[in-house]
């Protein structure tokens, strides 16, 4: 049993560690970094993270990153509702086919559609704003919610769409105050989800924005140009945006695994 | 079961409008330009299937197309058993479940470039951790910029390292799902503990595994910016895999045609591994 234990924590260890290195990177100067190897911040400097919080540059991008992950999950999970319903619910011409041709666009690769999609968005006026991003990124968002979605829904049984029907709700009020709360934790999920595929996407995000609705992601690689190689500030910028996540990983951690499995586990 | 009801239309159209707006427009912009050549200016020339054509003979396709088929073949061979073994090792029940749960799906939520750029400080040879660690303390030579085999083996450790926790995760979950009797009985038999694994455990974790398969193979074929931020596709030309090749050529040449052609292919390779795997690993269940 002993044994058997090892390996988990380990593995752990193994995960922990470049996570570390990160953290540990950003409370040092940069002459530290570049003057040597040492575990541990000789002198902690907390500059870094002042940088980011002051530079209106770096801030901004963490807002728009915000703003645009969020606008995709509110849209991904609107529309996803009713069509992962009338999967779970009805059969209708091509539904199949249809639900097929969804998972066909999670496959298609981020940089096929790099270059089409600057000039799709710049055609319709949308080229560096939030709405452009969260739309480009319905693209794989919307598939996904629609999964997981419909498999949370196939758990609950249609006697409760029938029995409310029969009971005189109208279609709409029987969604919002009956079916809805049954499958409240399927819809934290799929939201869980949109969030984490918008807010980890960098390509499609880079190639949408210019100045206005710059990503965090986007906005890092100036560290890397504009003033020589500040790997401090780079760390920094890189933790702050490992928070987020670890933030929403926990009020969906026992849900995890059924959101990948689509629902299904 | 499933009530016949072509208003269902109604319900999906939303859905429907929504990708096909993302999904049909570039993808018809993508084939348009994978049949003609451009000087620029807006001036284009019909090409017809030219372009496949020297695209399915060009040495540098055939081997950016090798490179990925490797990588994917690599990550897919170390992440599923590496998976499912750690999973079979995690508590079942306890405090320290959602410990497992938590830490383990952190990496996956860390934005793509700030992977790459978190392995690339972490490999610095004499500053970073790991460069530190093998080139100081072990004394084996290790540059990931400078020797080819080096930088393979920390774009495969990287990926581990990402999204080797979906595998685990999704192994776990099947295998929780298992009832207590089914070991009681195993034990009654005085089955082996292979035999558990290959008569219980396997059997119940298919289908899961079949998702987890399929993920791990699409996003690993299609993956970009994480190599792309670690070594830039470097040295010379030993990672290029066929996402970054296919960036170089659209972006960086700006050679429209051959970049859409490469496209094509690189999308119908995609659908068609992923269509066999899956047709293979759930034709048992059909039966």
């Amino acid at each position: 049993m002993r044994k058997r234990n090892l390996i988990p924590i380990l593995y752990i260890l193994f995960l922990m560690l470049p996570i570390y290195w990160l953290v540990s990177m950003s409370f040092k100067t940069t002459g530290e970094i570049l003057s040597g190897f040492s575990m541990f911040p000789e002198t902690w400097t907390f500059d870094n993270y002042r940088v980011i919080f002051t530079d209106p540059s770096w801030y901004w991008g963490y807002l728009n990153s915000i703003f645009y992950v969020s606008l995709n999950t509110v849209i991904s999970i609107t529309v996803a509702l009713p069509a992962a319903y009338a999967f779970s619910r009805y059969s209708f011409l091509g539904d199949k086919q249809l639900f097929f041709w969804l998972l066909t666009n999670r496959m298609a690769p981020a940089a096929v559609f790099a270059l089409p999609f600057f000039q799709l968005y710049s055609a319709v006026g949308l080229f560096d704003t939030h709405l452009a991003v969260a739309l480009a990124h319905c693209l794989f968002n919307i598939p996904l919610a629609v999964w997981i979605l419909e498999g949370f829904m196939g758990g609950v049984p249609k006697e409760l769409d029938e029995t409310a029907l029969v009971d005189g709700y109208s279609f709409p009020r029987f969604f919002v105050t009956i079916f809805l709360p049954s499958i409240k934790a399927g819809v934290g999920v799929a939201a869980f989800f949109c969030f984490m595929f918008s807010w980890v996407e960098l390509l499609l995000a880079k190639t949408l924005t210019a100045v206005a609705a710059k990503p965090i992601a986007a906005t890092m690689t100036k560290t890397a140009s504009s003033a020589g190689y500040e790997l401090g500030l780079l760390a920094a910028a890189g933790t702050l945006t490992i928070i987020p996540g670890a933030i929403v990983i926990y009020f969906v951690r026992n849900y995890i695994a059924k959101g990948f499995a689509l629902g299904r586990v | 079961m499933k009530t016949l009801n072509h208003k269902g239309w109604y319900f999906v159209l939303p859905v429907v409008l929504l990708v096909a707006f993302n999904a049909l427009i570039p993808m018809m912009t993508v084939v348009n330009y994978s049949v003609q050549e451009t000087f620029g200016n807006n001036l284009f020339f019909w090409e017809g299937l030219g372009w496949f054509e020297k695209l399915l003979h060009s040495d540098r396709f055939h081997a950016a197309l090798g490179r990925q088929f490797m990588f994917t073949g690599l990550i897919l061979l170390i992440e599923v058993p590496l998976g499912i073994g750690i999973a079979l090792a995690m508590p079942r029940t306890g405090f320290w479940v959602p410990v497992c749960l938590v830490t383990m799906a952190l990496p996956m939520l860390i934005p793509w470039n700030v992977v790459g750029a978190m392995w690339n400080i972490f490999t610095l040879p004499d500053i970073g951790l790991l460069g530190y660690l093998m080139n100081t303390t072990l004394g084996i030579s290790y540059d990931m910029t400078q020797n080819p085999f080096a930088a393979w083996a920390t774009i495969i450790t990287m990926d581990v390292w990402h999204w080797t926790s979906l595998v685990v995760l999704l192994s776990y979950a099947g295998l929780v799902s298992i009832p207590d009797a089914y070991y009681q009985a195993a034990k009654i038999d005085g089955a082996s503990s292979w035999a558990v694994f290959r008569f219980i455990q396997l059997p119940k974790m298919k289908q899961v595994l079949t998702i987890a398969i399929l993920l791990r193979f699409m996003d690993s074929f299609n993956i970009y910016t994480e190599v792309f931020v670690l070594t830039g596709g470097g040295p010379g030309n030993s990672t290029t895999l066929l996402s970054i090749d296919l960036v170089k050529i659209a972006l960086g040449q700006f050679d429209l045609g051959p970049a859409a052609a490469m496209s094509l292919i690189y999308f119908a390779i995609t659908l068609l591994v992923s269509w066999l795997f899956y047709t293979l690993m759930t034709k048992d269940d059909q039966k």
